[in-house]
């Protein structure tokens, strides 16, 4: 269920990425790509009614794993989050500029390099 | 492994470089240059040091499938030598280049960021932290490429963000599909899971696989994937320029697209991914010849180039055979010098006389004699004429194209595409000395100067480098530094 989700967002988000014709669209459009693989990363580390992954004294390894959900996706997401942050801040920056530039959001009126 | 403490160095001086430059006060340029020089100078010599170790570093003590692991061998020792050296070259160049820019602090932030990331990306050990540093690389460049703020720069910019941003998604979306099935992104353990694959989880492999191909693919632009390079290449500054085809294509498309082919998802000879590079490559290698001859703008030219020459290195490695991972290896050390060199040219050019455009220029051998002789040496070397660097990795590259049984007839086809790409490119070469260097000077350009000493020396070490790597292939030389790289990928 959660899957179909993911694939559904991903194809939005590909899809304005190539659709779109506003700069702002363009980026929402990227974001909107960089959450559905967020969300992937998230339950691929989830298992049903999983614990937090402390671990109490005294437990053995293994004996966390078989209870607690996997830290690691969730280290990677904050990661993945961070980085998506930063791309979409500098193209957010970018897309202010140009608009300053070209005075519009749309790209297809954006043509000075050709060739 | 006590020998290789000084690895993690290799990424902590760029970036500690990145974070100190810009405290220095805007008025102490020379304080700034400082730094950067000596940051490269360190990063050289760091590299030198590690020259014929292999091994894996577990930071902080915390070993592999937990902690971050940093892995160095023939292969990523090559890549690392390539970005310092280079890179030491395009600060030196930097130091005077930037100083009709406002913002230096901010460049040199940049700048040691993508160097840093490109530095991580060859050394990490892991498919997550491989993302990470690419992403560093990949952030920094798309904010060079918009540096100068014009409105052709941010086009450029953003037009190769959104295509960048793509690439990394893809490349995450098979990290994740990967770690779902197989549970770790340490490479090692990857392939040796990968190898032991049960039959069902093959679709999985092969979805992925596509995926990491497009991804890198993008990075690196190969052909159906290069519509961003020829305007976000030329757009940014000249030493910037020069990183970007000389260096980023190369660390985060080629090297990891190489590294993960062979590595990873072990590819050998006559293989159907090793067949679709190869093709890929031919295609890339006479769109961009053809492209770069249609062109006036200097830097755009040299930009296509790039996208035909990373071709040749994409149609040797992957050919998958011992002289054919070599030649393409080689070509890629050849072409990172000779393009930065190139692109540094065309920036001095600029700089005097105020245009890319060649129809413009004419003569300007006369009034900027080390540009003309550089671009010259740089010119010869990657048209394939014979002392010259150049000359050596293609003509290698043909021949392991010929003498590559397994891949079937196909492969003189392939040979053929290499020929007659590289007569096309001394051809659009020709146009650039023809139109640019040599010829009647134009009355305009009467007062032009020669760039500055330092600019100057930038290029002739880059000139001097195109001669010496020649020797890269005597024996002696070829077994400590390209053998051990191409035993990484093909025993």
């Amino acid at each position: 269920m959660v899957y179909c989700l993911i694939i559904l967002l991903f194809a939005v988000g590909l899809y304005g990425v190539v659709s779109q014709r506003n700069v702002i669209k363009v980026v929402i459009s990227l974001v909107i790509m960089e959450h559905a693989l967020n969300l992937l990363l998230v339950v691929l580390g989830y298992g049903k009614g999983g614990a937090a992954p402390i671990r109490v004294p005294g437990e053995s390894p293994a004996a966390l794993a078989s209870r607690a959900v996997d830290p690691f996706p969730q280290a990677m997401v904050l990661t993945a989050i961070v980085i998506g942050l930063g791309v979409t801040v500098l193209m957010v920056a970018i897309a202010l500029r140009l608009y300053q530039r070209y005075g519009t959001y749309d790209i297809a009126e954006m043509r000075r390099l050709r060739g | 492994m006590a020998d290789l403490n000084l690895l993690p160095l290799a990424v902590a001086i760029p970036l500690a470089a990145a974070f100190l430059v810009p405290l220095v006060p805007k008025k102490s340029r020379a304080l700034a240059n400082a730094i950067a020089l000596l940051a490269s100078v360190g990063l050289a010599a760091v590299v030198l040091y590690l020259l014929g170790r292999s091994g894996s570093y577990a930071v902080g003590g915390w070993k592999a499938p937990v902690g971050i692991e940093l892995r160095l061998d023939g292969l990523s020792w090559l890549m690392l030598a390539v970005v310092a050296g280079v890179s030491l070259c395009i600060v030196l160049y930097a130091t005077r280049y930037m100083d009709h820019y406002t913002a230096r602090g901010k460049f040199y932030a940049l700048f040691f960021l993508m160097i840093a990331g490109m530095c991580g990306v060859v050394i990490t050990g892991d498919l997550f932290n491989m993302y990470v540093f690419l992403e560093i690389a990949a952030i920094a460049s798309y904010a060079l490429v918009a540096f100068g703020c014009e409105a052709e720069e941010l086009e450029a910019s953003f037009k190769y963000a959104v295509l960048g941003s793509i690439a990394s998604s893809f490349v995450l979306l098979a990290l994740a599909l990967l770690y779902g099935r197989f549970g770790t992104v340490n490479l090692t353990q990857l392939a040796g899971k990968i190898g032991s694959a049960s039959e069902g989880a093959k679709p999985l492999i092969t979805f992925a696989k596509v995926l990491l191909f497009v991804g890198f693919g993008l990075k690196a632009a190969l052909v159906p994937f290069h519509a961003w390079l020829p305007d976000a290449h030329p757009s940014a500054p000249a030493p910037v320029s020069a990183m970007l085809s000389g260096l980023l294509i190369k660390t985060i498309g080629v090297y990891a697209l190489v590294r993960l082919a062979f590595t990873v998802f072990g590819l050998t000879a006559g293989d159907k991914v090793s067949v679709a590079l190869m093709t890929l490559a031919a295609l890339s290698i006479l769109a961009g010849n053809v492209l770069a001859l249609a062109q006036w703008d200097f830097k755009r030219l040299l930009a296509y180039s790039s996208i035909a020459q990373i071709g040749y290195v994409v149609l040797g490695i992957g050919l998958a055979t011992p002289l054919g991972v070599a030649a393409g290896l080689f070509h890629l050390v050849n072409h990172s010098v000779f393009k930065s060199l190139l692109f540094l040219n065309a920036g001095a050019v600029e700089q005097a006389t105020g245009t890319r455009r060649l129809d413009e220029m004419g003569g300007l051998r006369e009034r900027m004699p080390v540009t003309g002789a550089t671009s010259m040496v740089a010119s010869m070397s990657i048209a394939g004429v014979p002392p010259f660097s150049g000359f050596f990795s293609k003509l290698l590259v043909i021949v392991a194209c010929v003498q590559a049984t397994s891949v079937g007839p196909i492969r003189y086809v392939f040979a053929l595409v290499a020929v007659v790409g590289s007569v096309i490119t001394l051809a659009y070469l020709l146009k650039v000395q023809r139109h640019g260097f040599f010829g009647k000077l134009r009355d305009k350009w009467r007062d032009v100067r020669e760039a500055p000493f330092m600019m100057s020396s930038a290029m002739v070490l880059l000139a001097v480098a195109c001669l010496a790597l020649s020797l890269l292939w005597l024996p002696g030389v070829r077994e400590l530094i390209l053998d051990p790289a191409r035993k990484v990928l093909v025993p």
